[in-house]
This record gives structure tokens, C-alpha cells and sequence, in this order.
């Protein structure tokens, strides 16, 4: 495990130099404030018109980070969970280093494990950061007020709170899905920008799928679907069918994904 | 485990084919303690996809690579005791030059950390260790790669080209780089086509052609075996149809006011015997040293190039 951690530190230490880390952090932080400044807009200027859920935001700061998730989902998302996972391996094989650090003392398990550990922590904080700018910002444009539940039920605001966390890590699971598909592709083109637009067209297409008239029995296991699965967290009671849902279906995407990715990276031929 | 008897590098039929592509095809080779070893032959004959596959960076298909005893291709702990780069070395241009010989360390484990100040020091970039690689001209990463090797106290070293694009100074240095860590005991496998730095540093070689060796020993066997005679005599007709008709002299030809063959020590003894038999006297018998490059050119070019001459 050691070797493991090894990687993760020293791959963690390299995202800090890379402007890509900084391009999907910011994106992470600038669409909730964008969001709000739309909600800032409509208040004062009764410009702009509406959006969906704006009512929402309206009356609660706390809808604000739900509303990004909501549509984060088509490309805010994948693209930022992309951006590192399709680039991990790719960069070093077209940059000639995945010779240099192969023929180290780490097995290459190893290093796929730490590329694949740091990818999948990247994704969790970039949610999680854009989470949080969405509560404090949304908080502070509408107030950190109790929310109102997809079954039209109120929930105070401590514990709407708790839910737009929940809902975070509810999301997570797709992102993960989402990781493993770019790390696999970012394994197989040896191209970063292959990898990274393949990672995000692929999310698209799933999105594609799920509204072609006569796809509709697909649409419980496309991976876009899952992106949905935390709004069973804001039903009356809690609907957990759509998480437990995610939970295998991503399962699947991603085993196949990360497996197909881990037989290649091990037993490719290193010749960059 | 290391086989303490097992020779650093011992090489078995390794073949390499990328379709219908015969990079390696057949490859013989066996680097002993303390060699520093001359890997040559022209661009294309195989050499780097040899080197990688010691490395364990690719798959041969076909033969068996040994480093000290063990599989490379098996498990990465082969590689203990062993460093060194193919092609051009390459590193994080983002990261200084320490930050990079940081990150080897931390993989390599063990007290590597504790060698980085040394490995700076002896390939001179102490002072541009706090530079980031992205600026360093193609010979400082030359010599970083070295240091990067040296993080792992290596018993061999493996180096595809070192002096590739270096300038005439660079290229000097390195050789003199080589030759120190071979001094201390090192093994040194050096891929090169440059064939003044190989005959310069190596006491034996391997010549690949085609992805195959054609020749491998002792550099100094290599041009003996290679050097060519200069015989001049009071009648260079009969000499020529003598030498020719004599076992073990080959390559005969005249030239303006001599003849250059080649022969083995014994074939001289009974050529001038013959010669003094045929009324031919000797007026100068006498060894025009080969160089490698000689040799080297012989063994490599042409259709119908030398076959193995393995010793």
C-alpha cells in the first residue's frame, strides 16, 4: 500500500504544476456563482427571465448547489472529471515519462492505482468545491433559508444542509463511473485530448440515448440516468430505489472500464 | 533473489515482431561483471527495442531477457540494482530538476533520497537543480538522466545513446562520465553508433544488424581480426595467385604497389613459406591496423553482411 500512497503523493504534487487542475476547479467554482448571478439579475433587473427551478433559488440559498447539480450533470461534470482521468496516463505516454517512472521499483499496479486514486479525488473535490461555493454563495444571494422537498414538503435549512451534502456524495457515484471511463481511455489512446473528449462525448451520447423515442426501457441503466439518483434524497419519505440503482449500475461501468484499463496498462508495451 | 554468479546481462533468442515487423529477431548477448559493453549497429537494427525489452518496458515475443539471474519482464523487482534510459531521457518539464530526482526517489524508496545531492554533484548540475527541466538544453537532461540513474546505486547501468545530439564537449564529458562509473565498478551496457565513443570506453561490443548480432567479444579481437596485411614483394603477380591459393588467406587484392589480404597468425607462418617457395621474396609483410568503424562498416553493411561471429 505503501507504493500506492507513494504515487497518490507524488501525482498530487504534479496536479499542483498543471494548469488543467486549476481550469476544472475553476469551472467548479465559476458555474454556482454564475447561477447566482442569474438569480442576482432576475431579482434586481426583472431581466433574463427564469430558469428551471429558479423559484427554488428564490427562496432558498441551499437550492442553489442542487440546481448546479442538475445540470451539471450533461457536461460541467464529466468534462471536469475528464480533464484529469483522460489525461493521467496519456500525458505520460506522450510525454516519453511513463518509461521513466515504469522502470522504477514500483510495480505498475501501483501506479495505475495511485493515477487512479488521485483522478477519483480530483472529481470528488471539484464536486464538493463547487457544492460549497454554491451553498455559501447561494446563501448569501437568498438567504440560508429552509428548502422546500421535491414532495412539496419543508426541510429546515440545517437539515437541507445535510441533504445538499448527502445529494454531493449521492453524485459522486456516477462521477466515479465517469473517472474510470476517462482512465480507461486515457490508458488505450495514449492521446489527451482523445481521451478527455472521448470521456465527454460519451457522456453526451448517454444522454442522447436516454430521450431517442423507443430507448426508453434503456434509460434506467444509462449512466447519465444515475446522475439523478441524489433527488431521491429530497423526497418524502427518502426514495433510495434510485441510489441503490446508481449504486450497481455505475458498479458496472465501472469494472469494465477500470478493467479493461488495468489489463491494458499492464501488459502494454511501453514504446514512447 | 539475485544469483550472485549470474552474469548482469544474459540475453537468449530474444525476438521482438510488430506484425509482420522483425525489430529484434534473434538476439544473443551476455554483458559479464564489470564489462562496459559496446551495443552497436546502424539506426533501425534494434538496438533501443533491445534495450527496452531489458528494461522490462516491452514484451519480447519470443526469448529470455536476464538481469543478474532475473525476469524483468515479470516483475519490476528484476530491475534492483539496474538503471538507465532508452531513447532520450525524459522527465516532468514542469518540475525542477531536484523536484524530479524527488519524485524517482520516492519510487525507487529504500535511501535513493539520500543520493540525490551526490547524483547532482558528479553529473555538474548542482547549480541548476532549483531550474525547472522545461529549460534545460538537450545535454543537461543528458546528464540528469544519468543522475536519475545514479539515485538507484546501480551494479549496471543501461544507456541507450548517451551522447546522441550532445556537442563535441558534451560528448567528451559523457565519455568521461561512463568510463569514472566504470572505473568504480559498475557494468555499463551503452547503445551507441558512434563508433569512436564505443571504441574509446567499451572493452567489448555486440554489432547488431537486422536485429541480429553479428558479432559479439573483445573490441580488441574485433579489429585484430579485422586488420588487413600489406604485402609487398619482388614479384607481385606470383604473390597474388599465391595468396590466393593459399588456406586461410582471404580478401586478397592488389593495390598500386602492393597486396592487402587478410590472415590468421598461422596462415601468414605458412603463406611465407609459400611465397619464399614461388620465388616471391618478401620485401614487406606487415599489419595495417582496423579500426572499429572498419569493422563496424564490414559487419554491417551490404547485402550479404558477415553472419554471426559470436566468440
Amino acid at each position: 500500500m505503501s507504493g500506492i500512497a507513494t504515487v497518490y503523493r507524488w501525482e498530487l504534487a504534479k496536479l499542483r504544476y498543471q494548469k488543467r487542475t486549476y481550469l476544472g476547479l475553476a469551472m467548479a467554482v465559476l458555474v454556482p456563482l454564475l447561477f447566482v448571478l442569474a438569480v442576482h439579475l432576475r431579482r434586481h433587473h426583472e431581466r433574463g427571465g427564469g430558469f428551471a427551478f429558479s423559484d427554488y433559488v428564490d427562496r432558498s440559498g441551499l437550492a442553489i448547489p442542487l440546481v448546479v447539480l442538475l445540470f451539471g450533470a450533461i457536461w460541467l461534470f464529466p468534462l471536469i472529471a475528464a480533464l484529469v482521468a483522460g489525461d493521467i496516463v496519456a500525458a505520460e505516454d506522450q510525454g516519453g515519462t511513463l518509461k521513466t517512472i515504469l522502470t522504477r521499483s514500483l510495480e505498475r499496479w501501483q501506479v495505475f492505482c495511485g493515477k487512479g486514486l488521485i483522478a477519483l479525488s480530483y472529481a470528488c473535490v471539484a464536486t464538493f468545491l463547487c457544492g460549497t461555493v454554491g451553498v455559501v454563495a447561494g446563501s448569501l444571494q437568498s438567504g440560508f433559508n429552509p428548502l422546500q422537498s421535491l414532495s412539496g414538503t419543508i426541510v429546515s435549512a440545517p437539515r437541507a444542509l445535510l441533504l445538499v451534502y448527502v445529494s454531493l456524495a449521492v453524485y459522486l457515484i456516477p462521477i466515479a463511473a465517469v473517472v474510470c471511463i476517462g482512465l480507461m481511455l486515457s490508458t488505450i489512446t495514449r492521446n489527451s485530448a482523445a481521451a478527455v473528449v472521448g470521456t465527454l462525448m460519451l457522456s453526451i451520447i448517454f444522454q442522447l440515448i436516454g430521450i431517442l423515442p423507443g430507448l426508453s426501457s434503456l434509460q434506467p441503466y444509462l449512466l447519465s440516468t444515475q446522475f439523478n439518483a441524489w433527488q431521491g434524497l429530497l423526497r418524502t419519505p427518502i426514495d433510495s430505489q434510485p441510489i441503490v440503482r446508481a449504486a450497481w449500475v455505475c458498479a458496472i461501468y465501472a469494472a469494465l472500464s477500470l478493467g479493461a484499463a488495468f489489463i491494458v496498462f499492464m501488459r502494454r508495451d511501453v514504446n514512447g | 533473489m539475485t544469483d550472485q554468479a549470474a552474469p548482469p546481462i544474459e540475453v537468449r533468442g530474444l525476438v521482438k515482431r510488430y506484425g509482420t515487423l522483425e525489430a529484434v529477431a534473434g538476439v544473443d548477448l551476455t554483458v559479464n561483471a564489470g564489462d562496459v559493453y559496446g551495443y552497436l549497429g546502424p539506426n533501425g537494427a534494434g538496438k533501443t527495442t533491445s534495450l527496452r525489452m531489458m528494461l522490462g518496458l516491452i514484451t519480447p515475443t519470443a526469448g529470455s531477457v536476464r538481469l543478474f539471474g532475473r525476469d524483468p519482464i515479470t516483475s519490476v523487482s528484476a530491475l534492483e540494482g539496474v538503471a538507465g534510459f532508452v531513447e532520450a531521457p525524459t522527465f516532468y518539464s514542469y518540475l525542477s530538476a531536484r523536484r524530479n530526482l524527488e519524485l524517482l526517489a520516492a519510487y525507487d524508496g529504500g535511501d535513493a533520497r539520500s543520493r540525490i545531492d551526490a547524483a547532482l554533484e558528479i553529473v555538474e548540475l548542482t547549480g541548476r537543480q532549483r531550474d525547472r527541466v522545461g529549460g534545460y538544453s538537450h545535454g543537461m537532461r543528458q546528464r540528469l538522466g544519468i543522475a536519475a540513474s545514479l539515485l538507484r546505486n546501480p551494479r549496471l547501468l543501461l544507456l541507450d545513446e548517451p551522447a546522441t545530439g550532445l556537442d563535441p564537449g558534451g560528448m567528451r564529458d559523457m565519455r568521461r562520465l561512463v568510463r569514472r562509473l566504470a572505473d568504480e565498478g559498475m557494468t555499463v551496457l551503452l547503445s551507441s553508433h558512434l563508433l569512436g565513443e564505443v571504441e574509446e570506453v567499451c572493452n567489448r561490443v555486440a554489432i547488431v544488424r537486422r536485429g541480429r548480432v553479428v558479432y559479439e567479444g573483445e573490441i580488441a579481437a574485433l579489429t585484430r581480426a579485422g586488420a588487413v596485411l600489406r604485402l609487398r614483394t619482388s614479384d607481385d603477380t606470383i604473390a597474388l595467385a599465391v595468396c590466393e591459393a593459399q588456406p586461410g588467406v582471404t580478401g586478397v587484392r592488389r593495390v598500386r604497389d602492393h597486396l592487402e589480404l587478410t590472415a590468421s597468425e598461422d596462415a601468414v607462418g605458412a603463406l611465407s613459406q609459400s611465397l619464399i617457395d614461388a620465388g616471391a621474396l618478401i620485401h614487406e609483410l606487415t599489419p595495417q591496423s582496423a579500426t572499429l568503424e572498419d569493422v563496424f562498416f564490414s559487419l554491417t553493411e551490404g547485402q550479404d553482411a558477415a553472419p554471426a561471429a559470436v566468440q
